[in-house]
């Protein structure tokens, strides 16, 4: 198990997850001009962030290969099960 | 390679720079540059959708129209011989449904090197297939005196699935309430408590036939097929965890068509693309041209809450906001009457239910509100 965790994180399914300081968030929120709940979510279990320490409330950039735009970012706010 | 200043990275996709940094020429003066830049901004800020766009109609209707020419066959064979695969409208429904249990779970295991350029890949395809013990046994049968169950093992099946008698007398001594005795080609398993009813009989039989004993569990059938230029194994069934564990398989290229399970093991976000690699998939293979914009528009909205929920009145209905809204989907009755029992409030925000109620929409240009800001005293 611990071994396949780090094999995952470079899965071409799986885009890069990054979590943003609390000086970014605020930036983020303001830019769309949201409440953190407003955000899609994702959580805290999540797979994809278990190495990221991410608690409910925090906010994980990610980033997005799109066949359009060729790279996009997305946001999601952390949240309990 | 010409630079592009920070402040248009931002202002433009990352495609549209790469093309940009691509087909301009290098030598190019840094004003000519600027005025190019701003018309791609120009051009670009123009082509985004309006506020108020019913984006989710467009993409219903653009999803929904060539689907109507899609097959209605639940079942074809996708190119490969001997193996049943969902796709048409069966499959676009069970994915957009969010079903947990799909009809054909598939998967394709890419394999590490050297495996990956055809060494070993019959035996490798072996490991990875499940034998139970039903498939290296000729004959079971009950034996009722004894109340015990006789099989009689098939050396040729063994020979081929690599199962030794170590294998099998490991397998069931894992079991406590049976005693397993293998003598030659006959294997002897009794019970230990020693009357059993013969219904008992029959039910532990049922369970001697499924005995694990090799491979991966679920993977029910493999085919070594050459992709491209690298060999990789199909499979019928599906276990991600299990096969991105294995040694020999390159794990990150391997997937599965189970969109929960991905969920499970690579979180809601690989889900989401591969979700959308599987409705894409299907369109594309009924030869339709649906835009991947409004695939991916439908797969956001399944994948927003964290998990995979279904375009149905469990997933993505249930979540909505308005009473009216949710009762005008599916199920009224029952959304009504809830919402009188704990005396829900409807703020009346969108759509369907000001439509029930002969009002003006929230959307287009029935979107901007007046405000009036209120100056002096």
């Amino acid at each position: 198990m611990a071994k396949q965790k780090s094999v995952i994180k470079e899965h071409i399914l799986l885009p890069e997850h990054v979590k943003l300081t609390d000086k970014e968030k605020e930036a983020v929120l303001k830019h769309y001009g949201i409440a953190q709940r407003q955000l899609p979510k994702i959580f805290k279990n999540d797979a994809a962030i278990a190495e990221l320490d991410a608690k409910p409330g925090d906010i994980i950039k990610i980033i997005r290969n799109s066949p359009t735009a060729g790279q996009t970012i997305f946001y999601r706010g952390v949240t309990d099960v | 390679m010409v630079t592009i200043q920070k402040e248009y990275l931002n202002a433009l996709p990352k495609k549209v720079i790469d093309d940009l940094k691509k087909e301009l020429p290098k030598d190019i003066s840094e004003k000519k540059l600027q005025k190019i830049l701003d018309e791609c901004v120009a051009t670009y800020e123009s082509m985004k959708v309006d506020p108020g766009e019913s984006v989710g109609l467009v993409s219903a209707e653009s999803i929904g129209e060539p689907g109507t020419q899609m097959t209605l066959n639940t079942f074809h064979f996708a190119g490969v011989a001997e193996m049943n695969v969902t796709t048409g409208l069966p499959r676009i429904i069970e994915i957009l449904d969010g079903r947990k249990e799909i009809s054909t779970p598939m998967m394709d295991i890419y394999l590490a090197e050297p495996y990956s350029k055809g060494e070993d890949i019959k035996k490798i395809a072996l490991q990875i297939k499940e034998t139970k013990l039903k498939d290296v046994a000729s004959e079971i049968f009950i034996n009722i005196a004894d109340s015990a169950i006789e099989i009689t093992l098939d050396r040729s099946a063994m020979k081929a699935a690599g199962i030794t008698d170590a294998h099998i007398t490991k397998a069931l001594s894992g079991a406590k309430a049976v005693a397993a005795k293998l003598s030659g080609d006959a294997l002897n398993v009794k019970a230990k408590s020693k009357d059993l009813s013969i219904n008992d009989l029959y039910k532990l039989k049922e369970k001697v036939r499924v005995v694990h004993l090799s491979g991966v569990k679920g993977i029910s059938q493999v085919l070594p097929v050459k992709r491209d230029d690298e060999y990789i194994i199909i499979t019928a069934g599906s276990n991600l965890m299990d096969v991105l564990g294995l040694p020999y398989v390159n794990p990150k290229k391997t997937v599965t068509n189970n969109i929960h399970e991905v969920s499970e093991v690579l979180g809601i976000e690989a889900a989401r693309q591969a979700t959308i690699n599987e409705v894409f998939k299907v369109i594309e293979s009924q030869g339709l041209n649906v835009d991947i914009r409004h695939i991916m528009l439908v797969v956001d909205t399944m994948t927003a809450s964290g998990e995979i929920k279904g375009i149905t009145r469990y997933g993505v209905v249930s979540e909505k906001a308005s009473v009216l809204a949710r009762a005008s989907f599916e199920t009224p009755i029952k959304h009504v009457l809830n919402a009188a029992l704990i005396g829900e409030r409807d703020e009346l925000a969108s759509v369907v239910e000001n439509v029930m109620l002969n009002q003006p929409i929230p959307a287009g240009t029935g979107l901007p509100q007046l405000m009036v800001k209120a100056q002096g005293k």
